[in-house]
């Protein structure tokens, strides 16, 4: 295993710092930036793939009776559009982040394991391609991201569908543990003296929670994905009623990982948007130690409230009422957090740049789900909204406007850092229009149609329910959030044609990575920064009296950094050759199985022998 | 197993530990959950093994609708000496571990040896048990205590087998001297797994085999 | 500019918010809303919502307000000065975690008062029983204390308090009934619990809420809220159809002539729902079945607004299309196809819809 980059200032003669290209290279990679990059674009393919999925669904309801997609796609496809969206989009976007910013913001010449960190994403783009690899069998899954059971068992299901999802999921949740693992020592040990925890920059301490998350809610679904596993490939009954199990239990261990998974997707963007905020408003967060012990509070009650997703169950009384308070307790720090924002914004000099569209939006927004989930922490009123639109309509809330919107605004806000240019401000200003507005057609009537008695999950509804303009209109918005999103396309080309000439700090950053030239050089510091306070950079230019001189790149001579291995992606096709071995016959299986791991141990091997 | 630790240990990290040991640490914290989740669903399903009267049973004897007797299949004995076992390649992993610290070769090979052995045997013990429980007609699938049983010691097992590859390796790189007393760190980290992989064991032997 | 534009944006979301408000005072054309109860259980639940929606309506007015106004009047050039630096307020933020915590207190007392009234098992003499099975993709209701099975459409009287005790046959599935009972989910291995009294008459729909496979889009049902002596009649017309000594007590279905009504001659029907595989999976006697069979009890199925479990209007033609080629209408439904002619599906379908059990 490898070590830490950061330590090594040594005089080794190390490999060349100039830029090393071709395929081989980014698949040998080390580098916590490129493997950021890896992470965004795969996770933006994927995004784009989960949209297609929710428009192809939004266009079959576009009217009632709708047949335009048979009820076997429709499954696959909301199934599919969840699972995306989650897994594939908005995880992988808030790890592009992680990998690219999490050293830059510490103060850091990578992560702490930069192979493990090479292992992740590669475990991640395989599973990914192996859940996606379920459309070429027509086998696509199609039981809900949740699958309950048992109609996953393999009575009820019994192609290939639960397959692929119980199988792609668990691989994913080897590539989210390992770097778990790496971004939790990262941020606890490779701090850049000074750095201590409570002058970390807000992202950092959120996407580091996001770690503790991680690391106890993915083993909690790995053990009930093992169990689904052992009920469909080796006959054991554990969600099977028949044979004496408890499809109940599936509820539980899938909701004790369920709830700290939508931590896991919104605590990066509090951290993103607690980023822009205090820059676009030339004032430092506001609270910054409530900040920090809401989002430790929220992930923490993050643990004790699973079972609201089961108000309808039926779970008694005393049940129901402690998990509805618990619930409703989580509302006091999430409000304290958009209290603190709006606080930042206060007496502030705002200024109205595109990242600062996406943050206001994402309090605005945020705002909107908070409350509905305030709604259905009751569970009366859940009796009636669970399992309906109105539920979609709440999460969507937070989810797209909450992560993607922060998501976005961080693109904005990060993109001449990652890139060396800048987007297109017009263009983007477009962008955030289109977004706003389609959102809130989307996902705004939702909550009426919810009302209105429309179910979650449904191919199609009748006429004469009152259904009807309500899914005109999320529709049409369905399609200009499309639309939006093509802007953010054009925007990425347009600028892509010019000079990567952005300065090193184009919006008068706080933080450290604006210090150094954009896109920075692969180790980061040159010499390793000593930090003083929590904004160091607006500390540093206070100091200097105005704007720093633009850094210049240095020769990095000297300067120690891993070397490219080719093992980690070598033992992430190991994983993944497990996995897809299980999915053949008993014979072929076992003995790709054996195989696999066999490769599985050659890799690690290699790896851990190597020379970092 | 990387060759840099030495650069490591010169360069002190923000909280003073090994990126590696805290990167172990941090990997038990999350396998603690794995097992809690493992744990709990035998404990979910335990009351419910009887009421479908498919046996053998944990601690209960059984007669078959075509008369044949069974005994609580649990080997309690057996396991027990296997346990205790576990609990002393504990003790030798630690004094392996001093050996290595402090350069002592013979201490540092014996600990290693012995803790290699007790492994060993517990994953004998645990194959010979797998097997006789087929034998006597308990399968993975025949009910859900053999479903739940096997589900989770099965897991224990796997963890120990692989504590077990990841020691013989060190023992091998220290035979060979390449486990120097700067690089006792990568000792110490299989150290670390294996006192948890102990430690879980503690707890599914009385849930298992004590708690009727 | 930039703040009027801001501004339409800020009042964006408001609009619909109004929309919403004004739609639950009217629930005209939407009969399947949950903001029209019809039962003395969802007006209480609805009694809950609306103090949650009162509440977040004045938090989201404030909130978004203080964000509007904030933008607004704090927007600055890039050469203004540096603004004052602060760093947090603990009065400010006390205030701002204590308050919130009341408004949630205010919401929290009603909620657990209703929680508890949710999980009331009605008893006594006057209680309807009615034990709910969900199939794949259909309901079963069951009234115990008459004796009678019938599927899809659920027969209660108005005032009088009805107990479900609910389960499923397959997988989960959930039983929501938007204007009366709200929602509990079913499962194969527990039973789970409703309860409500229906206030005034309707024909209200439901459908299930837990996806359950393929055609869980298409898994509806009505509750018909009825006079006391409509009720009556109708669970005595239940009961009829197993008052004759039926020909074949397994599959339950009658011999031909007791129950055929007089009327157009129905042999032909009759012989083909015995000889083409119906009675592998349905019953036409609502008293006397096999507990097994996998297909709604038709006894009165003449009598139903609704069938494929509310897919389509009960019409000479839209059951014979049914018979004819479920798949086409329901793909992937239990219902096979039988190969029956288009003919042969009209006569069957006429002999079902002699059977209204009146």
């Amino acid at each position: 295993m490898a070590t830490s980059a950061v330590d090594h200032a040594h005089t080794h003669a190390s490999a060349s710092h100039g830029p090393s290209t071709g395929l081989w290279s980014w698949i040998t990679t080390v580098d916590h930036k490129r493997i950021g990059i890896l992470y965004g674009a795969t996770a933006f393919v994927f995004f784009l793939l989960g949209g297609i999925e929710a428009l192809l669904l939004r266009i079959q309801l576009g009217r009632p009776d709708n047949t335009f997609l048979s009820p076997e796609l429709y499954n696959q496809l909301f199934t599919m559009h969840g699972t995306t969206m989650i897994f594939l989009a908005v995880m992988p976007l808030s790890a592009m982040y992680f990998n690219f910013f999490i050293p830059l913001l510490i103060g850091a010449r990578d992560v702490a394991f930069p192979r493990l960190n090479a292992f992740s994403y590669w475990v991640f783009l395989l599973g990914g391609l192996f859940l996606n690899a379920s459309f070429l069998f027509g086998a696509a899954p199609n039981q809900g991201w949740f699958g309950y059971a048992n109609l996953t068992s393999k009575q009820f299901s019994p192609g290939l569908n639960v397959d692929f999802w119980m199988l792609g999921l668990q691989i994913l949740g080897i590539a989210s543990l390992a770097a778990g693992v790496n971004f939790f020592v990262t941020v606890l040990n490779l701090r850049a003296p000074g750095m201590k925890l409570m002058r970390m920059p807000m992202f950092v301490w959120m996407s580091f929670i996001t770690q503790i998350l991680i690391l106890l809610a993915f083993p909690v679904i790995t053990v009930a994905l093992i169990l689904l596993m052992f009920d469909r490939f080796f006959g054991t009954h554990f969600f099977v009623p028949s044979g004496g199990g408890d499809p109940l239990l599936w509820q539980h261990l899938f909701w004790i990982f369920g709830h700290p998974e939508v931590y896991i997707l919104i605590l990066p963007s509090f951290g993103i948007v607690s980023e822009i905020l205090p820059v676009f408003s030339r004032k430092p967060l506001f609270g910054y130690a409530a900040m920090v012990f809401s989002g430790a509070f929220i992930a923490f009650l993050g643990f004790g409230v699973w079972s609201h997703h089961m108000f309808s169950t039926g779970m008694g009384p005393i049940a129901d009422t402690v998990f509805s308070l618990t619930t409703m307790l989580i509302a006091v720090p999430t409000g304290v957090k958009i209290f603190n924002w709006i606080g930042t914004i206060w007496g502030g000099s705002v200024q109205f740049r595109t990242p600062m569209y996406f943050a206001v939006g994402f309090i605005a927004m945020f705002i909107m789900g908070g409350l509905s989930g305030v709604m259905h922490a009751s569970p009366p009123a859940d009796l009636q909204q669970t399992d309906s639109y109105f539920v979609v309509a709440h999460f969507h809330y937070v989810l797209f406007g909450g992560s993607i919107f922060a998501l976005t605004g961080g693109a904005y806000y990060w993109w001449p850092k990652m890139f060396g240019r800048l987007l297109d401000e017009t263009l983007g200003k477009v962008h955030f229009w289109l977004m706003l507005i389609g959102f809130n057609l989307t996902f705004f009537p939702m909550h009426i149609v919810g009302l209105l008695g429309m179910p979650r999950r449904v191919y199609t509804y009748p006429a004469g329910l009152g259904f009807d303009i309500y899914n005109q209109i999320e529709t049409a918005g369905a399609l200009l959030l499309g639309v939006a999103f093509l802007v953010f396309i054009a925007n990425v080309l347009k600028t892509w044609r010019k000079p990567a000439n952005a300065p090193a700090d184009p919006w008068n950053g706080a933080t450290l990575e604006w210090a150094i030239p954009s896109p920075p050089q692969e180790f980061n510091f040159p010499e390793v920064p000593t930090v003083h306070s929590r904004d160091p950079l607006w500390e540093l230019k206070r100091e200097h009296g105005g704007p720093l001189p633009e850094p210049q790149h240095v020769s990095g001579a000297g300067i120690h950094m891993p070397n490219p291995s080719f093992w980690p992606a070598l033992a992430a096709v190991g994983v993944v050759a497990v996995f897809v071995s299980l999915m053949t016959s008993h014979r072929t299986g076992a003995i790709g199985v054996a195989a696999a791991i066999s490769l599985l141990f050659f890799s690690v091997y290699n790896w851990a022998f190597e020379p970092a | 197993m990387s060759h840099d630790t030495a650069h490591a240990l010169e360069h002190p990290t923000s909280t003073g530990l090994d990126n590696r040991k805290l990167a172990i640490w941090t990997f038990i914290g999350s396998e603690c959950l794995f097992f809690a989740s493992l744990i709990s669903t035998y404990l979910v399903y335990r009351p419910k093994v009887l009421q479908r009267g498919i046996g053998p049973f944990p601690h209960e004897a059984w007669t078959s609708p075509t008369g044949q007797h069974f005994e609580p299949i649990l080997e309690i004995k057996l396991v027990t000496i296997g346990t205790a076992l576990l609990l002393f390649s504990s003790l030798f992993v630690v004094i392996g571990l001093n050996g290595a610290q402090r350069g002592k070769r013979a201490q540092m090979l014996g600990g290693l040896g012995a803790t290699i052995l007790c492994g060993m045997f517990f994953v004998g013990m645990q194959v010979y048990e797998f097997t006789h429980f087929v034998r006597e007609g308990l399968k993975l699938q025949t009910n859900m205590f053999g479903a739940s049983f096997f589900t989770l010691t099965g897991f224990h097992g796997t963890h120990v087998t692989i504590g077990v590859i990841w020691l013989i390796t060190i023992f091998i790189l220290a035979l060979r001297g390449q486990l120097p007393k700067e690089k006792a760190l990568n000792l110490e980290m299989a150290a670390l797994y294996w006192h948890f992989v102990d430690v879980v064991w503690i707890v599914i032997f009385p849930v298992v085999y004590l708690m009727k | 500019m930039v703040s009027r534009a801001a501004a339409v944006r800020r009042a964006l979301p408001l609009a619909p918010v109004l929309l919403l408000l004004l739609l639950a005072a009217c629930g005209g054309g939407y009969p399947q809303s949950t903001l029209s109860p019809k039962s003395d259980f969802t007006r209480m639940i609805d009694g809950v919502f609306m103090t949650t929606v009162y509440w977040a309506a004045g938090v989201f007015v404030l909130v978004e307000g203080a964000l509007v106004w904030a933008i607004l009047h704090f927007r600055g050039k890039p050469d203004d000065p540096e603004p004052t630096q602060t760093h947090g307020n603990t009065t400010l933020e006390i205030m701002w975690t204590a308050i919130p915590a009341l408004i949630l207190a205010m919401i929290a007392v009603p909620t657990v008062r209703a929680i508890f009234r949710t999980y009331e098992q009605p008893s006594g003499g006057n209680v309807l029983q009615v034990e709910v099975t969900g199939h794949q993709w259909w309901w079963e209701f069951r009234y115990p204390q008459y004796g009678v099975t019938t599927a899809n459409e659920l027969h209660v009287p108005v005032g009088r308090t009805v107990s479900l005790k609910m389960g499923a046959f397959d997988v989960l599935h959930s039983f929501w009934m938007p204007q009366l009972g709200a929602k509990r989910d079913v499962f194969p291995d527990r039973k789970t619990t409703l309860w409500f009294r229906a206030d005034s008459a309707g024909f209200y729909p439901g459908q299930c809420a837990e996806f359950c496979g393929t055609q869980h889009g298409r898994m509806a049902f009505h509750v018909a809220a009825e006079a006391e002596a409509d009720f009556d009649a109708y669970i005595k017309g239940l009961q009829g159809t197993g008052a004759p000594a039926p020909a074949d007590s397994v599959t339950g279905t009658p011999a031909v002539a007791a129950t055929a009504p007089s009327g157009p001659d129905t042999t032909a029907g009759a012989k083909l729902f015995l000889t083409k595989g119906c009675t592998g999976c349905h019953a036409l006697n609502a008293v006397k079945f096999s507990r097994n069979l996998l297909g709604p009890n038709l006894s009165n199925v003449g009598a139903r607004k609704y069938i494929a479990a509310g897919t389509l209007r009960n019409t000479d033609e839209n059951l014979a299309r049914w018979i004819h080629n479920p798949q086409a209408i329901k793909h992937g439904v239990l219902m096979l196809n039988l190969g029956l002619t288009d003919d042969e599906a009209r006569t069957v379908a006429a002999y079902l819809r002699t059977h209204t059990g009146r």
